[in-house]
Parts: structure tokens; sequence; C-alpha cells
């Protein structure tokens, strides 16, 4: 019974707490703020089982990133006065007991574990020092797990083509409209000249150390997308137009050198996405590089949504 | 000397403490929404304040508490703009807008 333990409960508590408040509450904002909070508390359950890689990405991502694409959605939702559909009891009925089983297999998995757990954990850390990366988390997304990480950069390109398909015909081409998330204020601009350059650099860094702590694309590309966005809610800078050349090779760059460098795996290691002996680490951080540039550029324009107006010439 | 640094850590960190506690009442209590943005903007200032003052002798190094009072200072900005922006929003639009 030490202090941690009545911590961890206490955290515990107030994750079911604030999980239970987001479906519960009528408003749909109210959810979205609730539901913010629940992933900041969430990542801090993940820094006490000391996944602090996935505690990083479950605030910028599940929390910041995902709790402003919902707060963009409630503010559409509330300009487009759309009145309040009521789900059929029948749906209720499904959504429930699908919820109700996956929350059963999870607690199934969790309370009764296999005698032996099944792991991969000593093998990473045995043969992580080939690769030249001191992080296991970024070895296991690199190295042994690359075919995942690039797929999941190509669906967030899926996920903006999606977000960008929503756009009427008129707009096609343009720029995003921001206006939904706030008007221009004299306090807004304060925040987004003194920010980006603190934020920059935390989103650099980010990138920077994921080969050797954690950190890595995704987190750093996070905290740039902030950056950007807070400069162009502030109205400091326009939103690019969808069509714009550079937007789209930014968008592309990562995946695509990411792809290239996979492909080149068949000549040099003989392996699609293997990299040639003492090259590894250096291959891996240019990668990460370029991804986090398009996971930035992405992720932004995921949260600026759908083109609205052609830029007047 | 531990002995002293220790001590001050645990009344500096006691007092950000009750900081957090007057302000998590204000909030609960307060009747309006500026008045409960006054309750909160204490907790930032003072309440973060003093547990980061608390918790500097326990650092590691100078990088460590170079950290903790740069995490104090973002948390005060980011609080100090916030509470600005949910003011004016609240006198334009009204507590329900």
């Amino acid at each position: 019974m030490t202090i941690s333990f009545f911590f961890d409960v206490g955290l515990a508590v107030l994750i079911l707490g604030v999980g239970t408040s987001t479906i519960i509450v009528r408003s749909a904002f109210a959810a979205v703020i609730a539901f913010v909070v629940y992933g900041l508390l969430l990542a801090i359950a993940w820094v006490r089982l000391s996944a602090v890689d996935v505690a990083l990405t479950e605030a910028a991502i599940g929390g910041g990133m995902t709790g402003m694409l919902l707060l963009g959605a409630v503010a559409r939702l509330r300009l487009a006065k759309v009145e309040e559909t009521r789900m059929s009891l029948p749906a209720c009925l499904v959504a429930g007991v699908s919820c109700a089983l996956v929350a059963a297999g999870l607690a199934t998995a969790v309370l009764l574990p296999p005698a032996v757990v099944p792991t991969l954990a000593p093998m990473v850390m045995e043969n992580l020092a080939q690769s030249g990366l001191g992080n296991p988390v970024a070895g296991v997304l690199f190295v042994y797990r690359a075919l995942d990480t690039l797929l999941e950069k190509v669906v967030v390109l899926l996920a903006l083509l999606g977000v960008w398909s929503l756009a009427p015909d008129s707009a096609w081409g343009g720029m995003p409209g921001l206006r939904v998330y706030a008007q221009p204020n004299s306090t807004l601009t304060f925040l987004a000249q003194l920010m980006p350059p603190l934020g920059i650099v935390v989103g650099i860094y980010m990138c920077w150390v994921g080969a050797k702590d954690p950190g890595g694309a995704f987190q750093g590309g996070a905290v740039l997308a902030a950056m950007w966005l807070l400069v162009m809610i502030a109205g400091l800078e326009r939103p690019p137009s969808i069509s714009h050349p550079w937007l789209r090779l930014s968008l592309v760059i990562g995946p695509a050198i990411f792809l290239a460098i996979g492909l080149a795996g068949f000549v040099l290691a003989n392996a699609f996405l293997a990299y040639p002996s003492g090259y590894a680490k250096p291959m891996i951080v240019a990668v990460e590089v370029v991804l986090t540039l398009s996971i930035a550029v992405a992720l932004g324009m995921l949260a600026a949504g759908p083109p609205e107006r052609v830029r007047q010439q | 000397m531990t002995l002293g640094l220790d001590i001050f850590t645990i009344a500096a960190v006691s007092a950000g403490a009750l900081f957090f506690l007057a302000g998590t009442v204000g909030l609960l209590r307060f009747p309006d929404a500026l008045t409960r943005l006054h309750a909160v903007t204490k907790v930032d200032n003072l309440g973060l304040g003093f547990v980061v003052l608390g918790l500097l002798p326990q650092t590691n190094g100078p990088f460590g508490a170079l950290k903790l009072v740069s995490i104090w200072l973002l948390v005060q900005l980011s609080g100090a703009i916030v509470t600005q922006l949910i003011a004016g929003a609240v006198r334009q639009h009204g507590p329900r807008g």
C-alpha cells in the first residue's frame, strides 16, 4: 500500500468517471471536452505503465488532434443548424450490445491472461543493437513492423482525401475555411506569435530523439501541426489551397521516400523494407524526418477541413 | 541539509495543493463563468507555482529545474490566454453562446 498505489487507483477511477461522462452528457460540446480530458488522463496512465511513447501519442493525437477534429465537427454542426436526430431503439441496442461485447472481450484478455504471456519483447531487445536505434518502440515501428508503419501513414493521407472529397465542386482546389474555430482576436494573435518558435523546436526535438528515446514522427508531427493550425486560426497566415503543388508534395514526400527506401531494400538487402547493415539508423532517421513533415501537413489540413472557397487571384 | 530541503518541498507542495483545492471549490461554487475563470487562474498561477517551487530542490541538476520552470511558464501562458479567450466569448455571446 504505497502512495503510488492510491494514485493509480484514483487515476483509474477518474478515467472511468470521465469516460462515462463522455457518453452520458447530452451536449456534444461538453462530450468533446470530456473526451479531451479523458485522453490526457489516459496519457498519464500510459506514463504510469512506463509506455512513454504511447503516452506522448495519446496526448498529441488522442487528446489533442482528435479533440480538435471533434470540436471542428461540433462547430460545423452548429453552423449547419442540423436538428437533433435520435437513434432508433434497435440501432441503440445493436450499438450497446457491440460495445458490451468488445468490453467483455478486452476484460477477458486483461483479467484472464494465459499462463505464459506470449511476447517478442526479449527478441526485440536482443537484436535492437543491430539497427543502431536506442528506442525499442522506434525499432519495432521502423525495423520489425515497418510495413504497418508505412501503411499507417498512407491511411492518414486517405483520411485527408476523405475530408477533401466533402468539398462542393465549386470550391475544389480552394482553401479550407477555419472560421469555425475562432474569430480573429488580438489575444489569439499574441499566442500565435509567441508559441510557434517554442513549438517548432519541441516538435523537431521530439522527431529527432525518437530514434533513441521516447518520441518520434507522429508526436513531433502533431506538435508542428498544432503550431501551424494556431498560426492559421489566428489569421496570421492563410491556409494553403489544396491544389497547391508544394502542399501536395509535402503530403506525399514522407510515405514516398519510405516506400522508395523499402523498394531499395530489394536491391540492397534482399527484402522489401530491409535496410542494408550499418546504414539502418541514418536511413530510419531520414525516413522519420520526411514523415514528420508529411504528418504535420496532413494533420494540419485534416483539422483545417474541406476547402470552402477558391482563393481570389 | 537534505532534511531542510525535504521539509521545504513538503511545505511548498502542500501550499500548492491548498490552492488547487481552493480553486476547485471556487470552480464548483462560484455563480457565473467569469468568477469561475478567476478561481481557475489562481490554480494555474499560484497552485502550480508552489508545486514547481517545492519540486525544484528534488530535481537532478539545473536542466531538470529549468524544465519544471518552463512547464510552469507554458501553463501560465496558455492558462492566461485561454482564460482571456473564454472571457471574451462570454462577454460577446453571453454564458450560453
